[in-house]
């Protein structure tokens, strides 16, 4: 397992580990989503070759009203 | 003769930008955008919530509107940069309503850091559409570093206080080069109107709708607002005076007494 901060909660991760797995992990919707590992934006076709590694930060996010 | 407000090469026959935030329910933010005529609409990202029901770009999807994404709550230069590049992804639009906010009470804009936003985002091919202070010289500057649009507030972002300098808002307006959208504050409808009389291209608007006892019916209040404003503007208001003129001839008033 690896351990990881995910929107802020610390989670662990089967190891290896891929943004898709921490994606799946948030349960986040189908569409309107991105990903942003230790601050820098992972394009959606590059979460499942983007292995996470322990103690990196997983923001994953969704729309939301606002503005 | 009507026109279509062009933004960066896209053509929009409503002049009227509605910002997503406040709505009570999805359901609501349907019809107000319906009765709105809006063709463009904001949103935002925030971390991602299991619990959340329906879905916001469906929404949009259905109401058929350009998604707008913003950078709220951002500060820094590089946190609104990395948001956009985040929306970008997330909603395939390189379009981006670019929020740097430099007050957590007033929530007005940082502008050494929007500046800074602006440029690198440019440079990196997205269509910016900076939230600014009412500052001519501020609003220069974003669109001589490329802005799509310059759009500043009337007052304070959900404030209501409508156009707190229409003085300054004139100066932005008769030098723009590109379109100005009055962005916060809007409370009423007479707010919107009066910003399309002083020549703003296009008003965007979310809490004054949004918290609105009847949101819908105030979406349709602001769709009219906003052009008669336009009209009035371009049909070319009489000018101020002091004392009267005379709308009735004066000549040939019988004599009675």
């Amino acid at each position: 397992m690896i351990s990881v901060v995910l929107n802020g909660e610390a989670r662990e991760l089967g190891d290896p580990a891929t943004v898709a797995d921490a994606v799946a992990a948030a349960e986040a919707p189908e569409r309107g989503v991105a990903v942003a590992v230790d601050g820098e934006v992972v394009s959606r076709g590059a979460w499942g070759r983007t292995s996470l590694s322990d103690g990196q930060s997983v923001e994953v996010l969704q729309a939301v009203q606002g503005g | 003769m009507t026109t279509d407000l062009e933004i960066a090469g896209r053509r929009f026959a409503s002049r009227l930008i509605i910002g997503t935030g406040g709505f009570r329910t999805l359901d609501s933010l349907a019809q107000a955008l319906e009765a709105s005529g809006a063709e463009m609409a904001t949103l935002a990202l925030r971390r991602v919530d299991p619990s959340a029901r329906g879905s916001l770009v469906e929404v949009l999807e259905r109401a058929g509107v350009q998604l707008l994404p913003n950078t709220a709550h951002c500060f820094t230069a590089r946190d609104a940069v990395t948001t956009a590049k985040l929306a970008r992804e997330a909603f395939e639009t390189d379009w981006v309503k670019l929020e740097v906010i430099g007050d957590d009470r007033t929530l007005l804009p940082d502008p050494v850091e929007l500046l800074e936003a602006a440029e690198e985002l440019v440079a990196d091919g997205f269509t910016v559409l900076p939230y600014t202070s009412d500052d001519p010289v501020l609003a220069r500057r974003l669109a001589d570093a490329g802005c799509a649009a310059v759009m500043p507030l009337g007052s304070p972002i959900g404030s209501g206080m409508g156009i707190a300098n229409p003085y300054n808002l004139r100066l932005i307006v008769e030098e723009a080069e590109v379109p100005v959208v009055l962005d916060a504050g809007i409370g009423t409808a007479s707010d919107a109107t009066l910003a399309m009389e002083l020549g703003c291209d296009a008003v965007l608007l979310a809490s004054a709708v949004a918290r609105a006892e009847h949101p819908a019916r105030m979406a349709r209040a602001m769709r009219l607002a906003v052009e008669a404003g336009r009209d009035a503007r371009e049909a070319g208001r009489i000018p101020h005076r002091l004392y009267a003129r005379a709308s009735t001839p004066p000549e040939g008033v019988p004599e009675l007494s």
